[in-house]
């Protein structure tokens, strides 16, 4: 039998609800239908008066999970695609963020994202909003790229005491399987070296941890020895394991599927600039999506972000700088 | 929908005690403008002047400890009558380090969310959310019987979508959510005209099938009737109930704004009365209070003020030096990994 990264996060609700009294599901369409991509499948019939069906209110619904926290509660909100969080934006940044700082009182809710492009979605179901969130102080953002980490990363998520932004990628929902959920079990805000190299790092997360592996796959053929680092968390960011690859590697190249400006990569590569200049042999570079909306045509789309290929292409000119 | 009925005699405590929160509202109010205009609070001063008989009965209908109340900017006698102490206020106008916020956030931007009351946001309508939060964490904790929140918010908060998502959601889930509208005629220096169409506010309740009542803000017994039977009604399980009331703020926006937008005849007309002279003159036609009990009140509550901003002013401010410039809960890097459960798959 094989498990899903879809299952991993199914499993890892059903098993919070079984074990923490504290932890509800609210969401769009989560109750009896199991969420837009069944992420809550069965939740509601086993846990009766702790999956709520919610209305189209983005906004009110975080406004609830911060007062519901406040409280003592620890909820869980599907956001129904990660592009609809920007209706919630305000009581997210303003409101969940803050709070701690402001009052000193924590609010432990976690915000599923379900992130990223997939072919024919188009511009308003495919967004990557990592970036943005990660660039307000008092959240914590995760971005799991593996079936485990999927279900060890939202158990951990739920039992911080912050706002966690909780990046689920799409594309991973059915594709990416795995036999079992191992116990290559990291704490949150540590990166993992998923393909150890010596001419190269790429810097990834999420869905692009998959495509820089197979860029790496090919460029072995051609005798290129690529490290690949997943960094888990984006926020906070373990700049330290990126440090410890480059400085083996000498060349980095950071992947994201996010627009371009500014974001994750470009924190990672200012990063590296700024605490590990001595250790770079070639100009850090950048690979994102393209610098418009995420276009709606497959084939479109399939360009729009990076690809194998275009990671490939981007790899040979860094190592042969 | 029941609206003003001045002239029912009630409960006599009932009324001395939102007067108390009201009159040490407005005298704490006027020294903190006197300490903005002297220089002496950096940033914001926004008063509740002509708002003290909706806020401060609101506040003593509330039960301390137990219900829930999300204040906003104008209430000053709410948040006195629901229990924050003087010093709260001006050690957070003033910068002490002691104060609630530690110097982290100003002004009415203050609250002690363990207590049941939330700090609040500037961005108008995002407490209504909040509030039906802490309702409905009680109602899966199974402790929601009997128990209400409430939260204030002016005319131009109700153009929000945030209000229409709160409101409409705390319907849905039928939670006893109390929201009071003090529609003081001005959002800033917006008209109602600019604001909303509808011809009273309170028509919006029936759009969320909600309970609705309209009363005259600067009627202390109207309010007390009314207002208090909103609470009521949500504390008995019917849901959220929405009280629109008619009223003129009696300062600007804040102590910055002279309010000159504001014309004459509007100043002059019904709603631009006075709720302290109206109480005043209500408790002692009706034999609730003597005018030498509401003068010795009166130099009681300025004693008060002076010894909160007197102590508050020689507390030390936040040391830049020692502050813990996290935003998280959270320590990180976190050492070693949480044990955690294994899924069971079938």
């Amino acid at each position: 039998m094989s498990v899903t990264y879809i299952d991993a996060i199914r499993e890892a609700q059903e098993t919070l609800l079984r074990e923490d009294p504290r932890v509800f599901l609210y969401g769009q369409d989560i109750a009896t239908f199991g969420g837009a991509f069944k992420a809550t499948k069965g939740l509601a019939e086993k846990f009766p008066n702790r999956v709520f069906d919610c209305p189209i209110s983005e906004d009110a619904m975080i406004g609830l999970a911060v007062g519901a926290a406040i409280e003592g509660m620890r909820p869980i909100v599907e956001m129904q695609f990660a592009d609809f969080s920007s209706i919630a934006f305000n009581q997210i940044v303003n409101q969940a963020a803050t709070h701690f700082y402001r009052t000193g009182v924590p609010i432990p809710i976690t915000i599923r994202l379900p992130s990223g492009g997939t072919p024919g979605s188009g511009p308003f179901h495919s967004q990557s909003m990592e970036g943005i969130y990660a660039q307000y102080p008092g959240l914590v953002v995760l971005t799991p790229a593996s079936v485990s980490d999927a279900y060890h990363m939202l158990i951990d998520a739920v039992a911080l005491d912050d706002p966690v932004i909780f990046c689920e990628h799409k594309f991973l929902y059915r594709w990416l399987k795995s036999k079992s959920i191992n116990d290559d079990h990291l704490p949150i805000g540590q990166a993992r070296i998923v393909r150890s190299g010596k001419h190269a790092t790429v810097v990834a997360y999420s869905a692009m941890v998959h495509e820089a592996v197979r860029a790496a796959d090919r460029l072995q053929q051609d005798g290129w020895e690529i490290e690949v680092v997943d960094l888990r968390s984006v926020k906070p960011l373990d700049i330290d394991t990126v440090l410890a690859s480059v400085a083996r590697t000498g060349r980095l190249l950071a992947l994201g599927e996010a627009f371009p400006w500014g974001g994750v990569t470009a924190e990672v590569v200012s990063r590296v600039a700024a605490e590990g200049f001595h250790l770079l042999d070639a100009p850090p570079q950048r690979l994102n999506a393209r610098d418009t909306p995420v276009p709606y045509h497959p084939k479109l789309w399939a360009a729009h972000r990076p690809t194998p290929e275009s990671i490939c292409e981007a790899l040979r000119k860094l190592l042969t700088f | 929908m029941p609206t003003n009925t001045d002239g029912v005699v009630t409960n006599r405590d009932f009324l001395r005690s939102v007067f108390h929160s009201m009159l040490r509202a407005r005298i704490l109010e006027n020294k903190l403008s006197s300490l903005y205009k002297a220089g002496k609070i950096v940033g914001g001063v926004y008063l509740g002047r002509g708002q003290e008989a909706v806020s401060a009965t609101l506040g003593t209908s509330l039960i301390q400890g137990k219900d829930f109340f999300a204040p906003l900017i104008r209430d000053q006698a709410g948040r006195t009558a629901f229990g924050e102490s003087m010093l709260d206020c001006t050690r957070t106008y003033l910068g002490s380090a002691q104060g609630p916020m530690r110097g982290r956030d100003g002004n009415i931007h203050r609250g002690r969310p363990e207590m049941g009351m939330p700090a609040m946001i500037s961005h108008l309508g995002a407490q209504v959310p909040v509030v039906a939060g802490m309702l409905f964490a009680k109602r899966l904790q199974g402790t929601l019987e009997g128990r209400v929140g409430a939260t204030c918010i002016g005319d131009g908060a109700s153009s929000t979508g945030a209000f229409h998502e709160g409101l409409n959601l705390a319907a849905v889930e039928k939670l006893p959510l109390v929201i009071v509208i003090g529609n003081n005629q001005f959002a800033y220096s917006t008209p109602n005209s600019r604001q909303f169409v509808c011809a009273d506010l309170v028509e919006k309740a029936r759009g969320y099938g909600i309970g609705g009542f309209s009363v005259d803000g600067t009627d202390l017994l109207a309010c007390v009737s009314v207002i208090g039977e909103a609470v009521r009604r949500a504390r008995a399980g019917q849901g959220p109930q929405m009280v629109v009331a008619r009223l003129l703020r009696l300062s600007g926006h804040g102590e910055h704004d002279d309010g000159s937008y504001v014309p004459d005849e509007i100043r002059k007309d019904h709603y631009g009365r006075d709720c302290i002279e109206v109480a005043i003159r209500q408790l002692l036609e009706n034999g609730h209070a003597t005018a030498d009990e509401i003068s010795s009140w009166e130099n009681e509550f300025s004693d008060e003020v002076q010894r909160a901003v007197a102590q508050a002013q020689q507390e030390a401010p936040p040391d830049p030096y020692h502050e813990d410039w996290t935003a998280l809960a959270t320590r990180f890097p976190l050492t070693a990994s949480q044990p955690t459960a294994q899924p069971v798959f079938p």
